[in-house]
C-alpha cells in the first residue's frame, strides 16, 4: 500500500484536480464558441496521474510535456488566466499568443514547454538532464509523453543516452490506452510498456494512473532516484482520457460508449474525493473546494475574454533574439512584398 | 530557478595579438578552444569528436585539453544528441553540436526545424535556444548520392534558424565564434574540401565575424559572382583566370551569412558591374541562388544589363563514377564558361 496524503495536502490536491477537469470542460464549451482554435487536446480522466507527478517533483526539478498539456501547467502552479489566454491567443497568454494550447510553458517554474511533435520533447527533455549533470544540479527532470510516443525513434535514442550518460530524467509514459484512436496493443510489440525501460537497462515500473497516493509515491520514488543517483527511469501511468484525441474527435470511432461508461466508474475525481470523506474532511470543505475551483475556471475564462490581442506590430517578436535586428538590416533590398511590414519591422530581433 | 544564467561571463582581456598561417579546420579548433576558454557554458558533442580526434579532425586535442564532460563522445544518435543540445541550450548553455557531414543531419530535421527553430517564436520570447550546430556539406571525393550534399537552402529557408558559411580560415574562426556567442540556434556549413586550405587568421580571442555581413572578396568592375563556401574558393580561382585570359574584372561576394542574407553588399556590387552571376554548390532549384536571383532582380531591375545568373549542382543524386561526378559538379570550367556567357562573351 502506498503512503497516503495528508488530509490537508489531499484536499489541495483535489482541488487541483477539480480545476484541471472544470478547466478541460470550460476549454471545450469555449472551443465550441469558436474562441479557441487550432487542435485543443483535453485531459479529463487524468487528472490523478497529472497531479500526483507534479506533487512529487521538487520546486527546482523540471518538466517536459507532450501537447496534452493544460492540467500540467495548472498543476505546476501556473495562473489558470495566463494558460486560458494562451488558449484564446491573448497577449497575456503564458506563451503571448504565440503558442496556443499545445506550447504552454512556465519558466519560472521549471515548465519548459508543451511540444507538438510526438517524443520531440525527449531529446530536449535529456539534454535538460545533461545540463543538471554537467552544472552539478541535484535536480531531476520529469518528461510526460503518451503511449503513442514510444514507438518513435526518439524515445529510443533518448532512452539510450539518458542511460549511458546516467542523466536524472524520469520518463513518463502516459498509457491512455489509445494513441490517437489505434490503441496500445495495436500499436507496440511489447503492450506492457514500461517492460521497454529493460532494454536500457534502467528501471522500468507501472502504476494506476488513477490512484493519486500510488502515482505520488511511484514517481516520487524515481524522481528521488534520478536527482540522487543520476539514474533515468520509466514510469508508465494507466489511466484514460475521457474525451476523445482532441476536441475535434468524438473518441467513439475506436472505443464503445460502454467501455467509456466502464471506466467513468473509476473516475480519480470521485475515488479521491471519497479518499477525503474516508480520512475524516468534511463535506463542507470539499464543497468549498469545489467552489474555489469553478471560481478559479470562471476568472480565468473572463480573463481571457477582456484581454488583448497581440499586438500586429510584433509579429515577429520573439523569433530571434534581442539584439539580432542589426543582423538583418542588410537583408531588407529586394525583399517580397510585405516582409518590410510583416517582419522587419515588427520586432524582428527585438 | 536552476538554469543557469544568461549573462556574459567576464571577458578576459586578449592576450595574443597578431595573426598566424593554419588551415581551415585548425582555425575552426582555435575558435572552439577560445571560446570554450572563454565560457564554461560552451561543451561541444557529437560523434567521435574526443577519443578519435574528430572525423575530419576539426576537434583534434580538445578532449585532452577539456576533458570528457566538454568534448563528448556521442553514440550514432543525431537525433538524440541534436536533441540534447536544444534542451541543454534552453537552460542557458552554449552546446556546440557536430554532425558528421551535413547529410546525417537529416535526420536529426524534426530536432532543428521543428524544435531549435521554433523555441524563440512559440514560447512567445519566454526562453532561447543558443544552440550551435556545425557540420561540413560538399562534394567530390566520390561519396556518390548519399554523402555528397549541400542542403544551405534547405535550413536558409527555415525562420527562426542563422545559417552562416565560411569559406575561408579566418572566417571559419571568426563566424564559428560569433555563432557560439549569438543566442539563437546558428547552423555553421563547414566544407570538406576547404578544410586543408589555408589562410591568414587573426589571433584576437576577441575578433569575431558578423553574422549577416557578407565579403567583397575580390573587386572587380565588369561581373559579380555571388556564391559562399566552397563555391567562393571556385569563384576566385575563376576570376583570376579570367582576368589573366580575357582581361576581365570578376568582382566575388562572398556571401558568409545565409540567413540573415547580406542582400545590399550584392545589390551594391551589382548596381556597379551590371551583371550578376550566382554560384552554389547545391541543386539551384529552390536553393541559395533561387533566393538570391528573386532578391536581387527586385532590389537591381535598372541595373541589370543581362539576366541574373545561376550555377549550381546538376540535378541528379550525385553518381559514383568519377567522370560522372565532374559532370555534375559546378566545376571551375563551369564557373567560367557561365560567367562568359553572362558577360556575352561566350
Amino acid at each position: 500500500m502506498p503512503a497516503v496524503a495528508a488530509p490537508t495536502r489531499l484536499l489541495e490536491m483535489y482541488e487541483t484536480m477539480q480545476l484541471v477537469r472544470l478547466f478541460e470542460e470550460a476549454a471545450e464549451r469555449q472551443y465550441k464558441a469558436a474562441r479557441i482554435g487550432g487542435y485543443c487536446h483535453l485531459s479529463s480522466g487524468q487528472e490523478a496521474m497529472t497531479v500526483g507527478t507534479v506533487e512529487a517533483l521538487q520546486p527546482d526539478d523540471l518538466l517536459v510535456t507532450g501537447y496534452r498539456c493544460h492540467g500540467f501547467a495548472l498543476a505546476r502552479g501556473s495562473s489558470p488566466q495566463s494558460v486560458m489566454a494562451e488558449l484564446f491567443g491573448r497577449r497575456d497568454g503564458c506563451a503571448h499568443g504565440r503558442g496556443g494550447s499545445m506550447h504552454l510553458l512556465d519558466v519560472d517554474r521549471g515548465y519548459y514547454g508543451g511540444w507538438g511533435i510526438v517524443a520531440g520533447q525527449l531529446p530536449v527533455a535529456t539534454g535538460m538532464a545533461l545540463s543538471l549533470v554537467r552544472r552539478d544540479v541535484p535536480q531531476a527532470v520529469l518528461c510526460e509523453l503518451g503511449d503513442g510516443a514510444i514507438n518513435m525513434g526518439a524515445w529510443h535514442e533518448s532512452l539510450n543516452l539518458a542511460a549511458v550518460w546516467n542523466l536524472p530524467v524520469v520518463f513518463l509514459v502516459v498509457n491512455n490506452r489509445y494513441g490517437m484512436g489505434t490503441s496500445v496493443d495495436r500499436a507496440s510489440a511489447e503492450p506492457d510498456l514500461f517492460k521497454r525501460a529493460s532494454a536500457f537497462r534502467i528501471k522500468g515500473e507501472r502504476v494506476d494512473g488513477d490512484d493519486l497516493d500510488a502515482v505520488i509515491e511511484a514517481a516520487g520514488g524515481l524522481l528521488e532516484e534520478a536527482r540522487a543517483e543520476r539514474r533515468p527511469a520509466v514510469l508508465e501511468a494507466v489511466t484514460y482520457r475521457f474525451r476523445g484525441h482532441s476536441v475535434a474527435d468524438a473518441g467513439l470511432a475506436y472505443r464503445s460508449r460502454e467501455e467509456i461508461e466502464e471506466r467513468k466508474k473509476l473516475d480519480p475525481l470521485l475515488r479521491t474525493r471519497e479518499q477525503l470523506l474516508a480520512r475524516g474532511t468534511d463535506e463542507a470543505e470539499i464543497e468549498a473546494a469545489e467552489r474555489n475551483a469553478a471560481d478559479a475556471v470562471a476568472g480565468a475564462v473572463e480573463f481571457a475574454e477582456s484581454n488583448p490581442a497581440p499586438e500586429l506590430d510584433r509579429l515577429a517578436a520573439g523569433v530571434y533574439a534581442p539584439g539580432s535586428d542589426a543582423q538583418f538590416e542588410r537583408m531588407q533590398p529586394g525583399s517580397p512584398i510585405g516582409e518590410r511590414e510583416l517582419v522587419f519591422d515588427a520586432g524582428l530581433g527585438q | 530557478m536552476s538554469a543557469a544564467s544568461t549573462a556574459d561571463p567576464a571577458v578576459a582581456a586578449p592576450a595574443t595579438a597578431g595573426s598566424e598561417t593554419m588551415t581551415y579546420r585548425e582555425a575552426l579548433r582555435l575558435a572552439m578552444r577560445q571560446e570554450m576558454e572563454r565560457d564554461e557554458r560552451v561543451f561541444l558533442m557529437g560523434e567521435e569528436v574526443g577519443v578519435f580526434d574528430g572525423s575530419y579532425k576539426v576537434s583534434a586535442g580538445l578532449l585532452e585539453d577539456f576533458g570528457p564532460d566538454r568534448v563528448r563522445d556521442t553514440p550514432i544518435s543525431e537525433e538524440g544528441f541534436v536533441g540534447a543540445g536544444v534542451g541543454a541550450a534552453m537552460l542557458g548553455e552554449r552546446p556546440i553540436v557536430e554532425i558528421m557531414t551535413i547529410n546525417f543531419l537529416l535526420v536529426a530535421m524534426d530536432q532543428v526545424v521543428n524544435h531549435a527553430a521554433k523555441i524563440g517564436a512559440m514560447f512567445g520570447g519566454e526562453v532561447r535556444c543558443p544552440l550551435v550546430i556545425r557540420t561540413p556539406n560538399g562534394a567530390g571525393n566520390q561519396l556518390t548520392a548519399q554523402h555528397s550534399q549541400s542542403f544551405d537552402g534547405w535550413f536558409a529557408g527555415t525562420p527562426g534558424l542563422k545559417v552562416v558559411a565560411p569559406a575561408t580560415p579566418a572566417d571559419a574562426k571568426g563566424l564559428l565564434k560569433a555563432a557560439i556567442r549569438d543566442d539563437d540556434p546558428v547552423l555553421v556549413i563547414e566544407n570538406l574540401p576547404i578544410y586543408k586550405e589555408k589562410g591568414e587568421v587573426d589571433l584576437d580571442p576577441e575578433a569575431v565575424t558578423p553574422i549577416g555581413l557578407a565579403a567583397v572578396a575580390r573587386e572587380g568592375s565588369d561581373l559579380t559572382i555571388v556564391s559562399h563556401s566552397f563555391a567562393t574558393v571556385r569563384a576566385l580561382r575563376v576570376a583570376e583566370k579570367l582576368a589573366a585570359e580575357r582581361d576581365v574584372s570578376v568582382e566575388v561576394v562572398d556571401l558568409r551569412s545565409l540567413r540573415p542574407l547580406d542582400v545590399e553588399t550584392v545589390a551594391a556590387s551589382v548596381a556597379k558591374t551590371n551583371r550578376v552571376l550566382c554560384v552554389e554548390e547545391g541543386w539551384p532549384s529552390y536553393g541559395v541562388t533561387a533566393e538570391l536571383a528573386a532578391r536581387v532582380q527586385a532590389a537591381c531591375f535598372d541595373d541589370l544589363d543581362a539576366p541574373v545568373e545561376r550555377l549550381g549542382m546538376a540535378e541528379v543524386p550525385l553518381p559514383y563514377a568519377k567522370e560522372l561526378e565532374l559532370a555534375a559538379m559546378p566545376t571551375e570550367d563551369r564557373v567560367e564558361a557561365a560567367a562568359l556567357r553572362t558577360l556575352e562573351l561566350a
